[in-house]
């Protein structure tokens, strides 16, 4: 008799169908949904209704705003949230847990309160006056005091509020994938640390600077409840996209609602796309 | 000259306690020790990474000790090289020229005679990312040679190569070392690289630098070559 044990038995590991399937329904569920919304509104709507809804100057003024704030807050969020994230990312420093809640807080709160919050910031007295008071009393454009309350700046300021801290993430995330040895090696060559950012750090940063930009420039153009609280939904002043649909529901119009609604999801579809294809590309 | 004054640094958990170390100036020193000691923690003491808690760090008889890694002349090639991915060979090699302020009519020509010191003249207008682990290591002493630096960190600088660019570049090492008279400290786990490289060999033990014989080589323990097969 051999000591050698005994072979095990053939084994079959059997088929991976189940696991695909089950896999596949779960998560397949959440896409199924999304596509049901969109089908539904699709259905709902005609291209009448649609091109209806475009030839409303309301509509037309809300999409050039949307537009606009959507663009210049993106823009002021990649300007802050490019050292932040850089700083963030770079160096360990005391009290850098609390900066690092502080950030996070515009995207846990419920975006009505940071809308709620700005309104409380600009008309709380001091020393006799508000910020409000003294931006009208102290700034103006042209012969007009500036205004920032109820009027397109606060539009800007709403949407700035939340979608830079979605940018500070991104960008923070960005510079951890970024190896800080070829900084390290650019300061041996006689950098300043301004140039080691600028020339080594920075070149390798676009593509998360985009994304930032473009993830900004997307969570602007859904903002809603602080444009509301803070800027008002004046027709033709104050209102964008987001604010249009809530308008034309109060007044019954379902299909303009509808029309603007599909008009925001391409929007957003082509922005996300751009990030999906930056991505893939940053990948390769 | 290397001079480490009874130099301690602490970072984190890590430690390191008043390590002294003499390197004379034109000598090529090679660093040895099991990993985790802090060989690289030493270099990166030396260039300026690494604040230093306690001691003196001096290059060329200067005390550099509270100087900026920039304000020390030393080039530096790190383990993993970090070449600036966004740059081609040319632009490395200009790098720390530019930031230097070399006058423009110097930086072309010491361009050129790099390029050829090190062989790398064809790839100057090649994206770095499209480099061999040889070429890249080129690249990456160029850049660390282009400002004519007084001392010269190299961590593993020849690590991840196959065998036969490895014995060219240490040829080329020995070639530029010796036509530089440059203070060069390589850290290393490979005896043949020690062998073909070294006249001074630093030891790093037991948190200690000790100066042992270049014929000591031969009876280092195994855990001071680890990831190099002993050849």
């Amino acid at each position: 008799m051999s000591d050698q044990p005994a072979a095990p038995a053939a084994h079959r590991a059997g088929s991976d169908v189940p696991f695909y399937v089950v896999m596949g329904g779960l998560g397949g569920s959440y896409v199924v949904l999304i596509v049901l919304l969109l089908a539904a509104d699709l259905a709902f709507t005609s291209p009448g209704h649609f091109a209806a809804a475009l030839a409303k100057p309301e509509i037309q003024y809300a999409i050039r705003l949307t537009l606009v704030s959507c663009t210049i807050s993106a823009l002021l969020s990649i300007w802050v949230a490019t050292p932040l994230g850089y700083l963030l990312s770079r160096f360990q420093f005391r009290g850098r847990w609390l900066i690092d809640t502080i950030i996070d807080i515009p995207i846990v709160l419920p975006p009505l309160v940071i809308g709620l919050s700005l309104l409380i910031l600009f008309h709380l007295p001091v020393a006799g006056t508000n910020l409000e008071t003294f931006l009208q009393e102290h700034v103006s454009i042209g012969r007009r005091p500036f205004r920032v309350t109820y009027a397109q700046p606060a539009v800007v300021l709403a949407q700035f509020a939340v979608a830079c801290a979605f940018a500070v993430q991104t960008m923070r995330v960005t510079f951890d994938q970024i190896d800080p040895r070829a900084e390290q090696v650019a300061l041996t060559l006689g950098c300043r640390r301004s140039q080691a950012f600028l020339q080594v750090a920075l070149p390798q940063a676009w593509r998360g600077m985009i994304a930032a930009t473009t993830v900004a420039w997307a969570r602007s153009l859904g903002e809603f409840g602080p444009i509301l609280v803070f800027a008002g939904a004046t027709r033709m002043k104050t209102e964008v996209l987001s604010t249009t649909v809530f308008l034309e529901l109060s007044v019954g119009q379902l299909e303009a609602a509808v029309a603007v609604s599909l008009l925001m999801v391409i929007a957003a579809m082509t922005v996300l796309g751009i990030v999906r294809l930056l991505g893939a590309r940053a990948a390769t | 000259m290397i001079e480490l004054d009874d130099i301690s640094i602490r970072s984190g958990s890590f430690e390191l306690r008043r390590v002294s170390l003499s390197i004379p100036a034109g000598s090529y020193a090679v660093l040895m020790g099991a990993t985790g000691q802090g060989k690289t923690t030493i270099l990166e003491a030396i260039c300026g990474l690494r604040t230093v808690t306690g001691g003196r760090v001096l290059l060329g008889g200067v005390d550099v000790t509270r100087r900026k890694p920039a304000d020390r002349g030393v080039g530096y090639v790190p383990q993993d090289l970090a070449l600036f991915p966004m740059m081609t060979v040319r632009g490395h090699l200009e790098f720390a020229l530019r930031v230097r302020r070399w006058p423009a009519a110097a930086i072309g020509p010491r361009v050129t005679e790099l390029a050829q010191e090190l062989g790398i003249e064809p790839l100057l207008g090649r994206d770095v990312r499209r480099l061999s682990g040889g070429e890249a290591q080129r690249v990456a002493l160029g850049r660390a040679l282009s400002f004519r630096p007084q001392v010269l960190l190299m961590d593993e600088p020849l690590n991840a190569l196959d065998e036969a660019t490895r014995d060219r570049l240490c040829e080329l090492l020995g070639k530029v070392q010796s036509a530089s008279h440059l203070t060069t400290l390589h850290v290393t786990h490979s005896r043949a690289e020690a062998r073909a490289l070294a006249d001074r060999l630093i030891v790093l033990e037991g948190g200690q630098l000790y100066e042992r014989p270049v014929a000591d080589l031969e009876q280092l323990p195994d855990e001071m070559l680890e990831g190099t097969p002993r050849r």
